[in-house]
């Protein structure tokens, strides 16, 4: 079943590119093998078979031949179908190949092993060696990865359930979207939330459940202009210290502290410990951080960092 | 050609890719567009042997035969009966005479296209990669050849933005480079400790926007990952690497952190405003106990970051068991408030 069907694809598309004027449906049934006799039956399987070199990227045009008389019929254009003449120095196949294997086990694996082999196809040695050395791997375990890929592909609109931080359920969101992106080795969706009429990003590890399209391909229009990669390096910034906190640190602790600290020094008072100054801006997600050092560290000043670290050692034994 | 790259053409290799999606590739039409590319290929290189073709589509030379003459097999009836494509393999050597229509490879589809820019314009991004010339070469010609179907690539991107790896970057390269061994002082947050070791390195991994060093450490006897932001002072000594013959790189693609039998298992439960804890460490089950609270399960080598990430938490996140673990908590929380007394 499987290999008539493959004989038969394979003879519709050589019999289309080899054609220059349409072919009307008649005459492809007459030209290519395989067809059922019943004209309903071989319309019916057509019309498949059409969909499927579609779905493939075959670009199957529908037109009339400049003949009189002439009905619609098909044909392949030579020019549509082949990959331009694409030549590599033998390094630029290394990285291809190195490009090729990033995505291996992730969501557009067999995408690119299908363009690896179309390349191949082309002539060029591209193979997915490991260059000696460096190893990039690209990592899509969301699983609204592939659904938004295709959405923002496919220019479609989507909504999606989505739990903010901090929030005990998920809400629906309406978006159109404009890109992927990921930062920081997490991915994210920019776009319009059309509920809110604002550029809204999302994390895709928090949206909740199925990803539903929400209208026809080419329905979104993705503005001039619009930055994907700088939505979401905004979304993501951490806003500006403007504080300074000083911490008394036991010597030998607090290493990742003292790296960004601005000022570190043997503290008088307490032999064993070092003052040391850094800069903050967010009292609640910095006081996190310095209570995880528990008894190596303690607040100086200012005076609300050391209640919230307080409050939050308090917490534990609550 | 390797097998390397005979099994990424594979359609096995393809079908892994998406679990649960609708096969949009029949067999039939995964086959069709492998008969498609096998022709071009075949072309391009004037002459192949059948055993290094095989290899490269990831089939047996049986395979390959039957697809050779399903090709050379296909007959258009009308106007008049002919056979368009015109084919050999005697004596282990394809050698394509006649398939003018299909001498071409398809052009690339968005998604073809998508994954190879996006992958390439992340490694464009890497930090001191000495092919960066190669990298924007190959990025302009595959634009070029792509077309169309490239543009939508510019709408996903990867950074790589890790400047705390930049400065080390150069040296861990050189050393590879040479095969030198490395000593280090690599800042180990879990435990919020600086530790001198001597490392053989493996090879450098970019995953998750982060870049890593995998090597033997001398001090740990074992493959052991080292985020590059993360060291604190490297120094390429003169001294030959020597990774011993049974050291295996690990399989990345499981996930960079594997769990092991020995690790403790800790188990959390946390509030709405622990939750992140479950979106940044690998935990091996979640479970939804209503009003957005979650348990968690972690399994680790050390629970000494456990003790801290508790810390941290505060009431946002309560460690369950082991209940030693509990009680541990409870007197580092004590001890660090008794400083503030």
């Amino acid at each position: 079943m499987s290999r008539r069907k493959t004989e038969r694809l394979l003879s519709l598309v050589v019999c289309l590119l080899s054609t220059g004027k349409y072919l009307t449906a008649s005459q492809i049934r007459e030209a290519v093998p395989g067809y059922p006799e019943s004209f309903d039956a071989f319309k019916r399987m057509f019309e498949r078979d059409k969909d499927e070199l579609r779905e493939l990227g075959i670009p199957l045009e529908t037109g009339v031949s400049a003949t009189p008389d002439a009905e619609p019929g098909y044909r392949i254009p030579r020019q549509a179908y082949g990959l331009p003449e694409i030549r590599l120095e033998p390094d630029e196949a290394a990285v291809l190949g190195l490009a090729a294997r990033a995505w291996r086990r992730a969501e557009l694996a067999g995408a690119a092993a299908g363009a690896l082999l179309k390349l191949r196809a082309a002539g060029i040695d591209a193979e997915e060696t490991t260059q000696p050395g460096i190893e990039p791997r690209l990592q899509t375990g969301e699983a609204a990865f592939g659904p938004l890929w295709e959405a923002v592909r496919d220019r479609r609109p989507v909504s999606f359930g989505y739990r903010g931080v901090g929030r005990s359920s998920s809400q629906q969101r309406q978006l159109q979207p404009w890109g992927v992106v990921n930062r920081h080795g997490r991915w994210y969706v920019a776009g319009l939330d059309t509920d809110r009429g604002q550029t809204r990003v999302f994390r895709l590890s928090r949206i909740d459940g199925p990803v539903t399209f929400r209208g026809p391909a080419g329905s979104v229009t993705v503005p001039d202009g619009a930055d994907v990669r700088e939505l979401v390096r905004e979304w993501d910034a951490e806003p500006q210290p403007r504080r300074t906190a000083v911490l008394q640190v036991r010597q030998g602790a607090g290493y990742g502290l003292r790296r960004g600290a601005s000022a570190v020094r043997p503290d008088p008072q307490r032999p064993g410990w070092d003052l040391v100054e850094v800069s903050f801006s967010d009292v609640g997600w910095h006081s996190e951080q310095l209570a995880s050092f528990g008894a190596d560290l303690v607040v100086i000043e200012p005076a609300d960092l050391r209640d919230a670290v307080i409050r939050r050692l308090k917490g534990v034994l609550t | 050609m390797t097998s390397a790259a005979a099994a990424a053409g594979s359609p096995a290799a393809r079908s892994g890719a998406r679990q649960g999606a609708p096969p949009r590739v029949t067999p039939a039409t995964d086959r069709l567009q492998r008969l498609l590319a096998l022709v071009p290929y075949v072309v391009s290189r004037k002459v192949v042997g059948l055993a290094d073709t095989a290899a490269a589509f990831g089939l047996s030379e049986r395979e390959l035969v039957d697809d050779l003459n399903m090709l050379w097999c296909v007959e258009l009836r009308s106007p008049d009966p002919y056979c368009p494509i015109d084919l050999s393999y005697e004596g282990g050597e394809i050698v394509v005479s006649e398939a003018e229509s299909i001498d071409r490879p398809l052009r690339l589809g968005v998604d073809e296209a998508s994954a190879l820019l996006v992958a390439l314009r992340m490694l464009a991004e890497i930090p001191d990669l000495e092919d960066r010339s190669a990298l924007s070469r190959t990025i302009a010609k595959l634009e070029a050849a792509a077309g169309a179907a490239a543009e939508v690539s510019a709408q996903v991107a990867v950074q790589v933005d890790d400047p705390g790896a930049g400065r080390v970057l150069a040296q861990v390269r050189d050393a590879l480079d040479r095969g030198r061994r490395i000593h280090m002082s690599y800042y180990v947050s879990g435990r919020d400790e600086a530790t001198e070791r001597d490392v053989d390195p493996m090879r450098l991994l970019v995953v998750e926007g982060r870049t890593y060093l995998e090597g033997w450490c001398l001090r740990a006897e074992a493959v052991r990952l080292f985020r590059l932001d993360r060291v604190l002072t490297l120094a390429v000594l003169d001294v030959p690497a020597s990774v011993p013959a049974a050291a295996r790189p690990r399989d990345v693609d499981q996930g960079l952190f594997r769990p092991s039998d020995d690790d403790v298992r800790v188990e959390f439960e946390l509030s709405v405003a622990g939750r992140w804890v479950a979106e940044y460490y690998p935990c091996e089950q979640v479970e939804e106990l209503g009003d957005g609270r979650l348990r968690v399960g972690l399994r680790t080598p050390d629970t000494r970051w456990v003790r801290r990430l508790a810390l941290r938490l505060g009431e946002d996140g309560r460690v369950i068991s082991p209940p030693e673990l509990t009680a541990q908590v409870r007197e580092d929380a004590t001890a660090a408030l008794a400083e503030y007394a």
